[in-house]
């Protein structure tokens, strides 16, 4: 749709730039390392996040021409790329999250922009106000259980299932991208809530934070 | 704590993630400067409160952010069905006035109970203002 | 004391593995296995507390849940304290420290004691109301003593070492009770695939079993229920919950569940290295089946004295001789209305004590265990009861006579039979307790004598919660439900196959509840119906005769029921009384419903995580870290954490808020101030109708607003109130940014979609949040040009860019929106950036503001510039009562826009015409040092009577350092026609303080300041 203000906004040069946990880290720094633990937790900050909102029929063509990836259309469902690095996933009937590696969301805004026409959509970046947080190991399903009433069994829960849900007394976005293990997308303003709340719950099973 | 098919996302999700909105299917008057302040009245501050069948408006605030509407029991706590916006209820007080009766739940007419909403009351409010 | 009743051999207790315990300061030993009841009752302690209005000495009469008496204080140290844990679920473990719950200064030697001995007569039901209630005022000084001498448990004083959580389950069957019924639900599902919870209580699973005389496939019970567990240990489709209560039953299948992890092995919590587990967990089920299998509770028999340590439940002493290895006293008498109390006196004898008689209240009792009974010799007394217990701390004897049932009589002389110890039956009532809590009234049943479930969606009970009771039947009704729920569950479930069991000859039951006593239950002896209440068949008597005929008052006038006990033991009894007295059958006078929680939770497991650091979300900005770090003190604004002022340290004295905050508004006055305003809410709107849609959610006009322009917009309700406010920039022709309140955002986000989705779905508009995305700084004051030109390549020139306008550009390198707007009066720029950049542009604009003196300032600065200017804060001089007219901002409502906005129809409603409604104002007091209270009731006469008619109050207070005064913010009826006029704000302390009503503008109303 024309007469949108697109904006880059990140910085040609580069400027510092701090991830939404970088206050918890200079705060709390990470737990001591041990040899083995249940769960490991990793930031994987600094990428790009767009909100695509539109008709699952208006946007599914341009995506795939755009993105090499067939609009999920099914709730609750997430599709990936082959290099596993760009995801898009059903957040409702008429918006998805993209997530593509950090730097690439302007050129593809762009691109989508000019594959979808005058058609009736909207795109907005939203790559300052979220990060992912990674979650792997033989107890990351029994913190999960500890911190969201929605069900992670394996069989409710199977690989390629992303939802909008409660975690805490927040909300994430949960995803399950592959067999190794679970993504949360957090909102910045938030983070620093979620990893405590993460750190504290996975303690008994002991926690590694890779950084 | 219910549990509560969201139509859109299609799968039950816990309370936690909704947030009632009130009764569903409140209209807003067709042209509100060419209603009167009674009429405007009802649209705003008067509500049913039926013993037994209901609709609401609900949110699935944390999770796909979109209205919709809740067919609930208020004695049971039942949720009968919902639907999404822009979709009528197929179980209504009518439809289950027979089941409720055999339950000993009475229904009102309608579902209409909360005074000032139907008219009957309006003209009783009337009376008792003169 | 030695364990003298503890038996030399038998029982599921380990004799090698000794544990030491202390009991009301003195150490005893008990061994591996053992509860805290049994191992008191295998060293003879009689008396385990004061009961809670007589304070008679009371022993340990049950073996479960349903305990009254033996609810103690756990704890060795001050920070572990628990309360009303009752001793019969509390495993034993090295170094157990309990207290009786009751009993000031201690149990042996009582204070209350007098009382309950002189007073118990003067102590009618409703005696606490009656006596201490007038005066009122008193009320709090008798509670305190009434408290401390009825004792009702402490918490600990100190912090709590333990954690404790939450954790969700989902699953397809959960079945509640892991006895025959339980374990065979439970493995019919399980085999069937399904994902199955099964939760136990007790310490260990198999419930009856575990006590059970009876054969399964011709070995002892035990050895089934150890195959069906070892079995259902070894599926992944299974999790057994043992020492797990399943305490609440919500809608739609939801189950609370109580798990105690860790409180048979310690006071607290042990650790393994670094790691610790919670104490308790709180289990959260969804289960899409739930079998209740709960089994059945024994009614005591209501009989003089019945209170007396040494009366126990028939079935408790089965339970402590076969499981415990513990007979708890020497000589017996049984008093029983059926075949299977039987029980106790057979397990007494064989262990080698002696049973005086049993009094069976039925004519002619017969069945395989009267036949057993018999053939040991033991004496059986038909058609006769124990009408009364003699002795004081223990049971001296029992006195037992011939009764009629029907015309509630002694027919009979009375004989006093020599024993310690007086087991009772009257039967079984189902544990349904589950099955009422979300409202469903149980169900009569005369064959069983007791309620069993209503019925309840996705709720199947089992054996004997439903009032099965035969050992077989249990199981094949347990298979049944179990495959039952597993097909309601959508999975198809095979038939199990029954073990063999031989079925025993039962006689049928009699239906006796309060036993008749030769004087009128008001003159005989106390006959307890709720031992934990203190309530007495003479009680519920009286309150029936006072015109108490529900059931339900019976209960809150004598209190039957109340409390940790639920009415486990005493409900029926009671109900059968109040029936009998009101001579209508018992479902006639009503059903008893029950409450969650089935028995006590702790606080730490109802609270979980939730607490200290993590009790409630902390928001922070991108800038957060910068602000800890230079002092900011932090205000909760929602759940953000925003700075409120910084307060300097000066010759080593930290300013005060008042110093700081004056010193801070003067910087922006005079120099520039720079904030930090990321928390406002942001909504990124897009769409063909976006400006259409704007015009109908905000009062004023937006159709011409061109891209680069901003303007405030304010947002009603459809009853014409204000709900939020902010400005809104048009960004492209179908492209604007809105801001909301800090605290509005997440309001207002679902506030458009509600509209967009239910009564303007034709409008094409989009609306994301970037609230987070963006970091948002106002550098603000006469200055604030000069700064930001040093940093940015915009164009700051006052033609080019002007006061409302908004540009693109970078600052401090990183590509930046700029909004010209201002919230202080003073030249202003809100500088929005990615986030993740923002601390860079922070921190490089104070690398350039140095020489500007460059200040930070926080909300409570914020908050004095706004007010001086007038600007409203919605929520603060706004409380959803106020129109924008009642704001005097009839210049943002646009009456003639072509669609009726939301709020536009209300606003001519006669009330929201009224001239004397509640307006906004400025109020000057006339005492220049005075800054009046926030919340101060405004009156025009200061000399009328109490109550005063009040006219208004204040919304936003403060001192202004720039206008040298202090200054208020008010709504006052008819305020705008009242400019000029002296209005009262009477004090608490007397005084009155007088004050000018003049505009809320108080400060360059021309705004001269901000366009420049």
């Amino acid at each position: 749709m024309s007469d949108v203000k697109e904006f880059d906004t990140r910085p040609t040069g580069s400027p510092s730039s701090e991830s939404p946990l970088a206050w918890s880290f200079h705060r709390r720094g990470t737990p001591p390392r041990e040899a083995s633990a249940g769960v490991t937790l990793r930031e994987k900050a600094f990428l790009g996040h767009l909100i695509l909102r539109g008709g699952a029929i208006v946007l599914d063509e341009a995506v795939r021409e755009v993105l090499g990836i067939t609009l999920p259309a099914r709730p609750n469902t997430l599709a990936l790329d082959n290099s596993g690095e760009r995801s898009i996933q059903w957040l409702s009937p008429d918006e998805w999250l993209v997530i593509v590696p950090g730097g690439e969301e302007f050129a593809l805004e762009g691109r989508l922009r000019k594959a979808l026409g005058q058609a009736h959509y909207s795109i907005v970046n939203v790559s300052g106000g979220q990060t992912v947080l990674t979650l792997r190991g033989e107890k990351a399903r029994e913190v999960l259980m500890k911190s969201t009433p929605y069900d992670v069994h394996p069989q409710a829960f199977p690989v390629g299932k992303g939802v909008t849900t409660v975690f805490a007394k927040a909300s994430v976005v949960l995803r399950r991208p592959t067999e190794e293990g679970w993504e949360l997308v957090v909102r910045r303003s938030f983070a620093d809530y979620c990893y405590r709340w993460l750190l504290d719950a996975a303690a008994e099973y002991g926690v590694i934070v890779e950084r | 704590m219910f549990h509560i098919y969201c139509p859109y996302c299609e799968e039950h999700r816990e309370e936690e993630e909704f947030h009632p909105k009130g009764q569903a299917h409140i209209q807003r008057p067709e042209d509100p400067e060419a209603c009167s302040d009674e009429t405007w009245g009802d649209y705003l501050f008067f509500r049913d409160n039926p013993r037994g069948v209901h609709h609401e408006l609900w949110v699935h605030a944390v999770g796909c952010r979109k209205f919709f509407n809740i067919t609930r029991h208020t004695v049971s706590y039942e949720i009968l069905e919902t639907y999404k916006m822009g979709e009528q209820p197929s179980v209504t007080a009518k439809s289950l006035s027979e089941k409720d009766k055999q339950a000993g739940v009475q229904a009102a007419s309608g579902g209409w109970q909360t005074v000032g909403a139907r008219p009957e009351s309006d003209a009783l409010n009337k009376g008792a203002r003169v | 004391m030695n364990q003298v009743n503890r038996l030399p051999r038998g029982g599921r207790v380990d004799r090698s593995h000794p544990l030491n315990f202390t009991f009301n300061g003195k150490q005893y030993v008990g061994c591996v296995g053992d509860t805290l009841a049994s191992a008191l009752l295998a060293n003879g302690v009689d008396v385990v507390n004061r009961s809670f209005k007589y304070s008679r000495p009371r022993g340990i009469v049950a073996a479960g849940a349903e305990e009254p008496n033996a609810v103690v204080q756990l704890g060795a140290s001050e920070a572990a304290q628990v309360p009303n844990v009752r001793a019969t679920q509390q495993a034993l473990y090295e170094g157990l420290t309990a207290r009786s719950t009751n009993g000031w200064p201690n149990v042996q030697r009582d204070l209350m004691g007098m009382v309950g001995k002189l007073g118990g007569t003067f102590m009618p039901p409703g005696f606490y109301y009656k006596t201490f209630m007038a005066p009122a005022s008193l009320w709090m000084t008798y509670e305190k003593y009434i408290r401390k001498s009825a004792g009702l448990g402490r918490s600990p004083t100190e912090p709590d070492p333990d954690s404790y959580e939450h954790i969700n389950q989902h699953c397809d069957v959960l079945i509640i009770g892991a006895g025959p019924a339980g374990l065979a639900a439970a493995i019919t599902a399980a085999r069937s695939g399904a994902r199955v919870i099964l939760c136990d209580e007790q310490e260990e699973m198999g419930g009856s079993l575990l006590d059970s005389r009876e054969l399964i496939d011709g070995a002892p019970a035990v050895q089934w229920s150890d195959r069906v567990l070892d079995e259902l240990n070894a599926m992944g489709n299974v999790t057994l919950l043992p020492r797990t209560t399943a305490n609440g039953y919500h809608d739609h299948n939801f189950v609370t569940l109580h798990e105690r992890r860790t409180e048979h092995l310690a006071d607290s919590a042990p650790s393994f290295g670094s790691r610790r587990q919670a104490r308790s967990r709180m289990h959260r089920i969804r289960a899409k089946q739930v079998v209740l299998a709960t089994g059945a509770h024994e009614r005591p028999l209501v009989y003089a004295n019945n209170d007396v340590p040494g009366n126990l439940l028939a079935g408790a002493v089965s339970t402590y001789v076969r499981r415990y290895g513990v007979v708890p006293g020497q000589k017996l008498v049984l008093s029983a209305t059926n075949d299977h109390a039987y029980r106790a006196a057979l397990d007494w004898h064989e262990a080698g004590r002696e049973v005086v008689a049993i009094a069976d209240a039925r004519a002619n009792p017969k069945g395989d265990l009267v036949d057993k009974a018999q053939s040991l010799g033991i004496r059986i007394i038909a058609q006769s009861a124990v009408i009364e217990a003699k002795g004081a701390d223990r049971v001296s004897g029992a006195r037992v006579a011939k009764i009629e049932i029907e015309s509630f009589k002694v027919v009979g002389g009375v004989e006093e039979l020599a024993c310690d110890t007086i087991a009772s039956s009257g039967g079984y009532s189902p544990v349904i307790h589950l099955s009422s809590h979300t409202g469903t009234r149980p169900t009569w049943r005369d064959d069983i004598l007791g309620f069993v479930p209503g019925e309840v969606k996705g709720l199947t009970p089992a054996g004997g919660a439903r009032g099965v009771y035969p050992l077989g039947d249990t199981i094949r009704d347990g298979a049944e439900a179990g495959a039952q729920a597993t097909q309601a569950a959508g999975i198809d479930a095979g038939a199990m196959a029954l073990p063999q069991i031989t079925a025993r000859q039962d006689g049928q039951a009699c239906a006796l509840y309060q036993v008749p006593h030769l004087k009128p239950a008001m003159r005989a002896p106390k006959q307890f119906v709720d031992l934990q209440n203190d309530v007495t068949a003479a009680g519920i008597e009286l309150a029936t005769r006072e015109g108490f005929e529900s059931i339900e008052h019976v209960k809150r006038y004598t209190a039957m029921g109340f409390g940790t006990d639920q009415g486990k033991l005493g409900n029926i009894n009671g109900m059968a009384i109040a029936a009998r007295c009101l001579n209508r059958s018992i479902p006639e006078v009503g059903t008893t419903v029950f409450r969650p929680n089935y028995t006590p939770v702790t606080f730490g497991a109802i609270v979980g995580r939730h607490c200290r650091e993590l009790f409630d979300p902390e928001r922070y900005t991108a800038l957060h870290q910068w602000h800890v770090e230079h002092g900011a003190e932090f205000e909760d604004v929602g759940q953000w954490k925003r700075p409120w002022y910084f307060p300097r340290t000066v010759n080593g004295k930290k300013e005060t808020m008042h110093e700081a905050v004056a010193r801070e508004c003067l910087a922006v006055r005079e120099r520039v101030g720079i904030l930090d305003a990321s928390t406002l809410g942001k909504i990124d709107i897009q769409g063909p109708d976006a400006r259409e849609f704007l015009g109908r959610v905000y009062t004023n006009k937006w159709a011409k607003l061109a891209p680069g322009r901003v303007r405030y917009g304010l947002m009603c309700k459809d009853d014409g109130m204000l709900m939020d406010d902010g400005t809104t920039s048009c960004l492209g022709e179908n492209h604007f940014l809105m801001t909301t309140t800090t605290g509005g955002a997440a309001g207002v986000m679902e506030w458009l979609e509600l509209w967009h989705q239910t009564e303007w779905p034709e409008l094409d508009v989009y609306f994301t949040s970037v609230t987070d995305h963006w970091a948002t700084m106002t550098v603000t004051g006469p200055d604030a040009r000069k700064l930001l030109a040093e940093v940015t390549d915009i164009d700051l020139d006052k033609d080019q860019f002007k006061f409302m306008d908004w540009r693109e550009g970078t600052v401090a390198g990183v590509p930046a929106r700029v909004f010209r707007i201002s919230f202080t009066g003073e030249l202003a720029y809100e500088i929005n950036v990615q986030a993740n950049y923002a601390m860079h542009v922070w921190t490089t604009l104070f690398e350039h503001g140095e020489k500007y003196d460059l200040t930070p300032y926080g909300t409570e600065t914020m908050h004095v510039l706004r007010a001086e200017k007038g600007l409203i804060i919605v929520g603060q001089d706004t409380d959803g009562s106020v129109t924008p007219e009642d704001l005097g901002m009839q210049w943002a409502i646009g009456y003639d826009k072509p669609y009726s906005w939301i709020g536009k129809r209300a606003l001519s409603r006669p009330d929201t015409r009224r001239t004397d409604r509640k307006q906004f104002v400025g109020l000057k007091p006339k005492d220049p040092n005075v800054v009046l209270e926030e919340g101060a009731q405004i009156v025009f006469d200061p000399n009328q009577s109490i109550p005063m008619s009040m006219v208004g109050h204040v919304t936003s207070s403060y001192y202004s350092p720039t206008l040298g005064h202090g200054f208020a913010l008010a709504v006052v009826k008819g305020g705008h026609e009242r400019m000029g006029e002296t209005v009262y704000l009477p004090m608490v302390d007397g005084k009155v303080h007088e004050a000018e009503i003049v505009s809320p503008v108080f400060l360059d109303p021309k705004g001269e300041r901000q366009n420049v």
